[in-house]
């Protein structure tokens, strides 16, 4: 021991915590720097080598490539920077999609994995034990080979919907043509939810019990009926039709739009049918229970006592595997839909200019987990205040 | 007899609604097994001399195992030379027997970590050959499932004691190593593992002096590693927070300095709890190896889509995908039932 030793009056300096936490700390980020300084000025030589100039000018050079989905419009004329943007909304669309679709399909899966009936319930567990062991890649191509491979040719398209075509070109789907009626009616469904909201508000603020919930869902239903009803019920629908080798008319999605899609909202549909049967689950039975013996009905109590205790344990991890299926999302570049991941590929392969298209990928994708990790850390925060 | 009719009244037939999807559903199945049956078993095709004379047989209603016949060799082992396939699947045996032998809990001690050691030597001189006898195999050879086996493997092996580090550096009382260590681990977890893997293919020539070259296979390994190391240290940290703050201070209290404190009180503590997450991540590394295709090295699906374009051979996907796909769920399936027993006999043994 140190301090045992007769020539030292005190303890070493070493052995003082508030010197040694110093001087580690010095050590590390001395490393750390001189770790970094080393691959970048290697980096920079081996560059200077291959006559790589660094540096984002590439970005506003022309891009001439072709891009086969874009959600604005683009041309092979067109820079990278703007190549870069249709990559990042094909992406933001995908990850959108498969978001709304997989909560949906997840949570019915969630619930059906406490069906009383055996079948269904076994059903349901069989369905995640499958996607969620099977590598998503996988699931991916299996999807893509599906569509490409297996599926007929537009003259013998598969009709699993009435005006719904499945064919080796993709789907094919009608749409509603557009109207300024719907415009009006989304508005006075936002108009139902207020008044919904300030009839609950002003119900608490003088102590009445009136059923708002179920004013505010009639509300909701009836205030857009009404203005389509009285906006002449436009009803058209865009139909695909087919014509010569494809079909024309309605929105078609690309056969690699779609693997990529129904893999992504299959695969995270597993996941989120867990996080739903666990949240349900882990409310225990006795706050149901308490709840009826205070006289609450059984739609209070569930709105009231059940729902928001599970949804508590619900939000943190759906939003965790919300980042995931939008980092999954990248997995594209082995079908080839033209999201972030596969433009910056062609990207680099063409410019060479590898540091940087990787660094702006990834600081994308970084930029998208950290405001959803901001989402979460508020809603945390919102919860952990309301509940205590 | 009347114990299975009281049961399948509650439990399928309880009321007007659940009979109806009971019988549904029952349908349905029974449509979807027979048609499963039909195609693999009924219409199947097991022995010809192509693709063309399988779908003549089966008349385009059956699968055609011939093809695994063909080409369900290649798929498992690769580009692998093929008079020396004999040591892959050695590999894969070794592999099979360390995982058995990690499940057993009384080998949970150094013997585990030697055995471990031992074992992956001994696969890597398999593997690469060039000593006693064995004709050397270079890496880009290597393919199929010992590859998967190796990047999952060896990639969680060695992320294992940078993730320690990692998750220690977020829990110290120094500022700027637990910047580093949160900068790390957030920067890593927030892009997804292709990037990672890109980067490392495309980047890590650039990182070294001119004039090294870096062997694919192991560049792929260092991403894996660097990604994996991040989700392990919060799995571990996860462990160390559990920790009830009394050990920390009985450990002080007997004078022990940080390290000792780590190593002989809190980490072995904090790494058994640690172990069913631990278990998951394993799966979910070993699922995604399949990346690895993205960035040209030679997995279970380079191996399958390759054995699918032989022109003899052409579009069997679903007999090679779904080969591959009974391997994967076989093995995530059993891990992860094993991650829930332990997870289950290890908090009972808390309590």
């Amino acid at each position: 021991m140190a301090s045992a030793d007769p020539l030292l009056p005190r303890a070493a300096l070493w052995r003082d915590p508030r010197w040694s936490g110093i001087a580690i700390q010095a050590a590390v980020v001395a490393a750390v720097l001189a770790l970094g300084a080393y691959l970048v000025h290697n980096t920079l030589v081996n560059m200077a080598r291959a006559g790589i100039a660094t540096g984002f000018s590439y970005l506003g050079r022309q891009a001439s490539f072709a891009i086969g989905e874009a959600l604005v419009a683009y041309t092979p004329a067109d820079t990278y920077a703007r190549a870069l943007l249709v990559g990042v909304l094909n992406t933001l669309l995908v990850a959108a999609l498969g978001i709304v679709l997989s909560t949906v399909l997840g949570t019915a899966i969630g619930i059906a994995r406490l069906s009383a009936n055996w079948l269904v319930k076994t059903l349901a567990l069989a369905y995640v034990e499958t996607l969620r062991n099977v590598p998503l890649l996988l699931q991916l191509i299996v999807w893509w080979d599906l569509l490409r491979v297996s599926a007929p040719p537009p003259r013998q398209a598969w009709q699993p919907l009435p005006d719904v075509y499945v064919s080796v070109r993709g789907i094919a789907l009608p749409v509603p043509v557009w109207s300024p009626v719907y415009l009006a009616m989304g508005a006075a469904f936002a108009a139902a939810l207020a008044a919904g909201a300030a009839l609950a508000w002003w119900a608490r603020r003088r102590a009445r019990t009136l059923p708002s919930g179920t004013i505010a869902a009639a509300l909701a239903v009836a205030l857009p009926f009404a203005v389509f009803l009285v906006g002449g019920a436009p009803l058209a629908w865009d139909r695909p039709e087919l014509r010569a080798f494809n079909f024309a008319g309605g929105v078609s999605l690309s056969p690699e739009f779609a693997a990529l899609l129904f893999g992504l909202t299959a695969y995270t549909a597993a996941f989120i049918a867990e996080i739903v049967r666990s949240g349900i689950v882990g409310v225990s039975h006795g706050q149901g229970e308490a709840a009826l013996a205070l006289g609450l009905k059984r739609g209070q109590v569930l709105r009231l006592v059940i729902l928001p205790q599970a949804l508590r344990i619900i939000v943190p991890p759906m939003l965790s595997e919300y980042l995931a299926l939008t980092k999954n999302s990248s997995l594209a570049i082995a079908i080839g839909y033209p999201e972030l991941m596969s433009i910056t590929n062609t990207t680099l392969n063409q410019t060479g200019q590898a540091v940087e298209a990787i660094a702006v990928m990834m600081a994308i994708y970084l930029a998208i987990s950290l405001a959803t990790s901001l989402a979460m850390n508020w809603y945390n925060r919102h919860i952990a205040l309301a509940g205590r | 007899m009347a114990g299975s009719l009281r049961w399948a009244r509650a439990n399928l037939f309880s009321g007007v609604v659940s009979s109806i999807v009971t019988l549904t559903l029952v349908y349905l199945i029974a449509r979807a097994l027979w048609g499963v049956i039909s195609w693999g078993l009924v219409h199947a095709v097991w022995h010809a001399a192509d693709g063309r004379a399988c779908n003549a047989a089966s008349g385009g209603e059956g699968a055609c195992w011939a093809f695994l016949g063909v080409w369900g060799r290649f798929i498992v082992m690769g580009r692998y030379p093929y008079a020396e396939q004999w040591r892959p699947l050695l590999v894969i045996l070794v592999f099979a027997a360390l995982l058995l032998a990690s499940c057993d809990r009384r080998l949970w001690s150094w013997r585990i970590a030697a055995l471990w050691g031992a074992g992956l030597a001994a696969n890597f001189v398999l593997m690469l050959g060039g000593v006693a006898g064995l004709a050397y195999v270079p890496t880009e050879l290597w393919s199929g499932l010992p590859l998967t086996l190796i990047l999952a493997i060896v990639g969680l092996a060695a992320a294992f004691p940078l993730a320690v580090m990692l998750a220690l550096g977020r829990r110290s009382s120094l500022p700027a190593v637990r910047a580093l260590s949160v900068a790390y681990i957030e920067v890593i977890r927030g892009v997804p593992l292709i990037t990672v893997l890109f980067m490392a293919s495309v980047m890590l020539p650039l990182f070294l002096p001119e004039g090294t070259t870096i062997d694919k296979l192991l560049r792929a390994q260092v991403g894996f590693i660097l990604f994996y190391a991040a989700y392990l240290a919060e799995v571990v940290r996860g462990g160390l927070q559990a920790i009830p703050a009394g050990q920390y201070e009985a450990a002080d209290a007997l004078g022990l300095g940080y390290w000792r404190k780590m190593r002989l009180v809190i980490l072995p503590q904090a790494l058994k709890i640690a172990i069913p997450p631990l278990v998951n991540i394993f799966i979910a590394g070993f699922k995604d190896t399949t990346l690895v295709t993205v960035i040209g090295l030679f997995d279970l699906i380079s191996t399958a889509s390759n054995a699918i374009t032989d022109p003899q051979w052409r579009g069997f996907y679903v007999e090679a995908y779904g080969f591959i796909a009974v391997l994967y769920f076989v093995f995530c399936f059993f891990m992860s039932r094993y991650s829930q027993a332990l997870e289950r006999s290890l908090a009972r043994g808390r309590t």
